[in-house]
């Protein structure tokens, strides 16, 4: 949008395109249903101002019939729109299989992004046109809300869990990215762009940043040098369950439940240890959350899901 | 406007003594003493309401400062007024004066106190000492608020969301979480008040279908006050003990929950909406049947339907939080009821509409504000349902349409219908008439300020423009100016009133007992009422709203 002000933001995706639709026919509901309101009683306060001769014959002051239809029949149209809407947010909340997995890491006051080949990002994030993206959030203080208006999308980032947003985004260019939870003294200044690109453009990208390593490699790495491998590598001693092929799977818990090893329970493991213990292991794990960032568990995350389709849970 | 004989309405012959102003004179409750000692320890309900006037108009005008000086830095972009610092510690400051010291008491405080029991055809409240324990306990609240303001502030928003304000934030959260902690004790006091005064003090004949919808309303709001606020308070207490004492509650790292603290919050502060709200609605009936001189359309369903947001009003909480974390299917549950608590809402509107039609409408000025009332209440009303479809939501939550929407609510709703009370009880209150071009010129004043300080944020809101922003992208200055601008209109539209208001203290003609020809008991007492209110107690006999209707061919 160009000229002198702005009316509507720009879109990125097929997703924004029906929040459009969706708003945009929800205020043509909603002013069907007030423009009764504000005429009739602009009509009114002129026809009947006191003084004024008029047909005031027979006024009404019940009619039960009439007030339960201009109840229920704006409420029933208004159901529909509740039906379209959750059925999109639900959508928004289905993560589909195979999308290119970017981590995000929220801190007082800094973007910062982490993709699957080890690339790293400050307050900007590149993403290939037309294909899913998934971003796996984790806040290192406070909550801040990661918000890319083109996408019509945000999602808080909360200490202590992981929440997600995915996103096909298939407009290459520039956009807008903000924190829309206030979160301390520079909150307004932690924005940063987020830069949709075409496949092969991406591509290239990737290649031109320098990294080491990739994020599952970084993780192994850390898996050793934290002393991750003493316990739950291939030739440990220690009884503790192995970490090939856990990442998906369902975990029997002592306590009768059954979860599914998702990134919560496993940062929750590592975390938390105590909280939820895999059924016949002893109570032997160690806290870690005095010693490893929000980064490196990702990364400890990004090696244990590369090891996923590596042999069963034993 | 004829002064018509009361015992037309109710039923009293001069015998029964009633309300007859030709009896011996007595002495009005402004005159019943003289010194500061009289109106710090009086017990009598309409002294106490208008110590409330003094205290929260004061605290109006503060709040107010603080949003002047924030759309003053909103002219540029890059907020060359304030430092960042300043303008968080400004918009707290502004939110958590408004909400709790001007929006939540505004009317029940004030008019509440002063209207209640002569509307039902008491001599007071049911605890009048309580009363004014509950005016000493809001003094004591707000006396911690000054003193968070002169040292410097608290930047965290009104809100209090941990882990910012328990670990992070630099500011006074600690006695600002006391100062509203303690002025919630004064609204659970208040509540209690009203709920057994309506309960206890009816006069006969004052039976629950003859009740005033002004008192329905509140009745309603008694209701979430006394069972919401006790939660804030609790929620205080703990961030309080989580930032001094490091509990760990809604510490993740001692396996707390941030989103617990965002549950108990909004547990209160929804409802407060309502709070806010409910009271001014029941201030528009009483202003629309006045002005319309027609009885209210569809009595039934507007009391009810005060009782009905009471309780779907708790019910809605968690669409605060649909990006927050919460699960999916919650998000969905609480989309639905927060579309159903509309349905009440949209009823008081289109039944105030039906009461208009055949109506001897008055152009005064209670009417207008009632009239702009209705306008800012729907817009803020049916953006209310925008937020509460969940895709849209996920875009709009935390930018500046979620500012324009609640402001349409709780400031274009709940502040018309202040001044629309003011405007129609005034001369009740102070027993002197106004300019009534004046008050007309300042209702549409404020209705023309208030759109075009809010409208231009819903627009920018959806464009993206996130809240608590104190420098902004460049695209976004031009609407930032459009609602400056408003602001330095709407903002002299507030004072307005204040002016004329002072000036028919002195110079304004004597009211009569009557002066808009309304129905309601307490336009049968002099003006101002006495001390006593009624030298009898009334008795009542007619229905509420009993105004003369025409009839066809006389047929009854």
């Amino acid at each position: 949008m160009s000229g002198f002000v702005a009316i509507w933001p720009g879109q990125a995706s097929a997703y924004s395109g029906q929040v459009d639709t969706l708003i945009l026919a929800f205020t043509i509901l909603i002013i069907a249903l007030s423009a009764p309101v504000f005429i009739l009683m602009l009509v009114f306060a002129i026809k009947y101002r006191r003084g004024k001769p008029a047909d005031r014959k027979h006024p009404v002051n019940q009619r039960v019939g009439l007030e339960i239809s201009w109840a229920l029949i704006p409420f029933v149209l208004i159901l529909v729109f509740f039906v379209w809407s959750t059925d999109l947010f639900f959508e928004l909340h289905t993560n589909p299989v195979d999308a290119l997995e970017i981590d995000v890491i929220a801190k007082q006051w800094m973007w910062k992004f982490q993709h699957p080949g080890g690339q790293r990002e400050i307050d900007e994030v590149h993403v290939p046109a037309g294909e899913p993206v998934k971003l796996t959030m984790a806040s290192q203080d406070v909550i801040h809300s990661l918000f890319i208006p083109a996408l019509r999308i945000k999602q808080d980032l909360v200490p202590g869990r992981y929440t997600s947003l995915w996103f096909t985004a298939d407009k290459p260019g520039s956009y807008a990215l903000a924190c829309a939870e206030f979160c301390g003294a520079e909150h307004s200044s932690m924005g940063g762009r987020f830069i949709v690109m075409t496949p092969t453009d991406y591509s290239a990208w990737l290649e031109q940043s320098t990294v080491d390593s990739s994020l599952a490699e970084q993780g192994a790495a850390l898996f050793r040098s934290r002393g991750c491998s003493g316990c739950h590598g291939p030739s440990a001693t220690v009884h503790a369950p192995s970490l090939e092929g856990l990442y998906g799977s369902p975990v029997p818990l002592e306590d009768g439940q059954v979860v599914t090893a998702d990134e919560q329970y496993l940062r929750d493991s590592i975390l938390l240890p105590q909280s939820q213990i895999a059924a016949g292991y002893p109570h032997i794990m160690p806290t870690f959350k005095s010693v490893l960032s929000e980064e490196e568990v990702l990364k400890l995350l990004a090696y244990i899901k590369s090891r996923a389709g590596k042999g069963g849970p034993q | 406007m004829s002064d018509l004989a009361t015992s037309d309405h109710y039923g009293r012959t001069a015998d029964d003594g009633g309300v007859s102003e030709t009896g011996t004179q007595r002495q009005s409750y402004l005159r019943a003493g003289h010194t500061l000692r009289s109106w710090l320890f009086t017990t009598d309900h309409k002294r106490i309401a208008i110590l409330y006037l003094i205290s929260i108009t004061t605290f109006f005008f503060i709040g107010g400062a603080a949003a002047a000086l924030m759309r003053a830095d909103l002219l540029t972009p890059q907020g060359d007024l304030l430092s960042d610092e300043g303008y968080n510690r400004a918009f707290t400051l502004h939110g958590v004066i408004m909400v709790w010291f001007f929006l939540i008491p505004s009317i029940p405080n004030t008019f509440g106190n002063f209207l209640i029991p002569l509307m039902i055809g008491a001599r007071d409240l049911a605890f009048p000492r309580l009363n004014l324990l509950s005016w000493y306990i809001y003094m004591l609240g707000g006396l911690f608020t000054v003193y968070v303001l002169i040292t410097g502030g608290v930047d965290t928003g009104w809100t209090f969301y941990t882990p910012l304000s328990s670990m992070f934030s630099n500011g006074n959260v600690v006695i600002a979480a006391t100062a509203v902690f303690v002025v919630g004790f004064s609204s659970i006091l208040t509540g209690l008040n009203f709920i057994v005064t309506v309960h206890k003090l009816r006069c006969p004949g004052m039976t629950w279908g003859r009740l005033p919808l002004f008192v329905w309303s509140h009745y309603a709001t008694s209701i979430i006050l006394v069972l919401a606020t006790p939660v804030l308070s609790i929620t205080l207490v703990l961030i309080a003990a989580e930032r001094l004492f490091g509990l760990g509650i809604f510490d993740p790292k001692l396996g707390g929950d941030p989103l617990l603290y965002q549950h108990l919050f909004w547990f209160y502060s929804h409802p407060a909406v309502y709070i806010m709200v409910l009271p001014a609605l029941g201030v528009v009936s009483e202003l629309i049947a006045a002005a319309a001189h027609k009885p209210i359309f569809g009595y039934w369903f507007v009391a009810g339907s005060s009782i009905a947001i009471a309780i779907i009003g708790f019910l809605v909480w968690g669409h605060h939080m649909f990006v927050s974390g919460q699960s999916m299917y919650a998000s969905a549950i609480f989309s639905l009821l927060s579309l159903v608590v509309a349905v009440p809402s949209g009823i008081k509107v289109y039944n105030w509409t039906a009461t208009l039609y055949k109506g001897h409408i008055s152009l005064d000025p209670p009417f207008l504000f009632a009239m702009g009332f209705v306008g800012l209440f729907v817009v803020g009303g049916l953006t209310g349902l925008i937020l509460a479809m969940l895709a849209i939501d996920v875009h709009v939550h935390d930018t500046y349409f979620v500012v324009a929407h609640f402001h349409y609510i709780m400031v274009g709703g709940t502040v018309s219908a202040f001044f629309g009370a003011l405007h129609f009880w005034w001369p009740k209150m102070i027993g002197r008439t106004y300019s009534l071009v004046w008050g007309r010129i300042s209702a549409a004043l404020i209705f023309l300020g208030f759109n075009l300080t809010f409208f231009p944020q819903f627009i920018l809101g959806y464009l993206g423009m996130p809240r608590r922003y104190h420098s902004y992208d460049p695209s976004f200055q031009v609407l930032h100016v459009f609602s400056s601008s408003g602001a330095v209109i709407l903002g002299a539209a507030y004072l307005l009133p204040f002016a004329y208001l002072f000036y028919s203290m002195r110079c304004g003609a004597p009211a009569e007992a009557n002066p808009w020809d309304a129905r309601g008991l307490e336009w049968t007492v002099p003006s101002p009422p006495p001390r006593e209110n009624f030298e009898t107690i009334p008795v009542v006999t007619r229905p509420p709203y009993d105004y003369p209707v025409e009839r066809e061919g006389g047929d009854d």
